[in-house]
């Protein structure tokens, strides 16, 4: 595993983050998310996940980034936040971050190195998924399908009032 | 030297962290379903940081919790987008402070 590409893949993904979190602008934010997923998707693919890497490109730079500028546009009346941050919600954030840290600092057993393995081929997932979590994959294809007809019933307009 | 555990898992807690900071602090609806997909997305990447460094062989159940996670975030997405769209059509606004007819 290479070190200097994780600094960089690190740097990269957390300034996006945070540029996403805290920018005024909203079309802005969603373009820095979209840079988040690939730096998180950079990640997967350092890790020797790489069908998870494109997964999560697809759906979430191809699919939930387009949803979600699509929305900026649809709610064109505000987008800026134009209401004051809650500092409280910082102070929060910052406490967790504190919490976490100190749990992953004090954990010995987290210094360990990365063991050697053999490639995740496609075919062995494919196979995983078609043996060991078929229920899973079912249910996950009945969610998704909910989600759909759930999306279009909420955004529905009525008509019978004109 | 090349990266531990350890860094993984302070990058996906700094992930976290920030996407909570979205989550608290703003409020602007879009904003908020931002910072939830953050989260989501750092608890992905624990599951795979975990799957990597535990011993091996074994099965690939980090990376299908990840893949089946995807899916779900997703289908969050697109619920929680609609979502924004309808309220945004009936009070005109994305700004959560003023989505308080249910107050008491």
């Amino acid at each position: 595993m290479n070190s200097a590409a994780f600094v960089v893949i690190a740097i990269l993904t957390l300034a996006a983050a945070f540029a996403s979190a805290t920018l005024q602008k909203l079309m802005h934010a969603a373009l820095m998310f979209a840079l988040t997923f690939v730096g998180i998707a950079a990640f997967f693919f350092l890790l020797g996940a790489e069908f998870v890497g494109l997964v999560q490109v697809f759906v979430y730079v191809g699919a939930v980034a387009v949803l979600i500028v699509f929305t900026i546009l649809l709610t064109r009346r505000d987008v800026q936040d134009t209401g004051k941050p809650n500092w409280g919600g910082a102070i929060i954030a910052i406490a967790v971050f504190g919490g976490l840290l100190w749990a992953i600092l004090k954990t010995p057993a987290l210094f360990i190195a990365a063991p050697q393995i053999e490639a995740l081929t496609v075919k062995r997932i494919g196979g995983v998924l078609m043996t060991d979590y078929v229920w899973p994959l079912q249910c996950v294809g009945l969610l998704l399908t909910a989600a759909l007809i759930g999306a279009l019933i909420l955004v529905m307009e009525d008509r019978d009032e004109g | 030297m090349t990266p531990t555990l350890q860094l993984f898992l302070v990058i996906s807690a700094t992930l976290f962290c920030i996407g909570l900071l979205a989550v608290l602090s703003r409020r602007h609806a879009i904003f908020i379903l931002i910072g939830i997909e953050l989260m989501l997305a750092a608890a992905n990447l624990n599951f795979i940081a975990f799957w990597r460094f535990g011993p091996q062989p074994q099965p690939p159940t980090g990376v299908m919790i990840a893949i089946f996670s995807i899916a779900i975030a997703a289908a969050e997405a697109v619920v929680g987008l609609a979502m924004v769209i309808a309220v945004y059509r009936h009070y005109r606004t994305t700004n959560v402070d003023q989505f308080d007819q249910l107050k008491g």
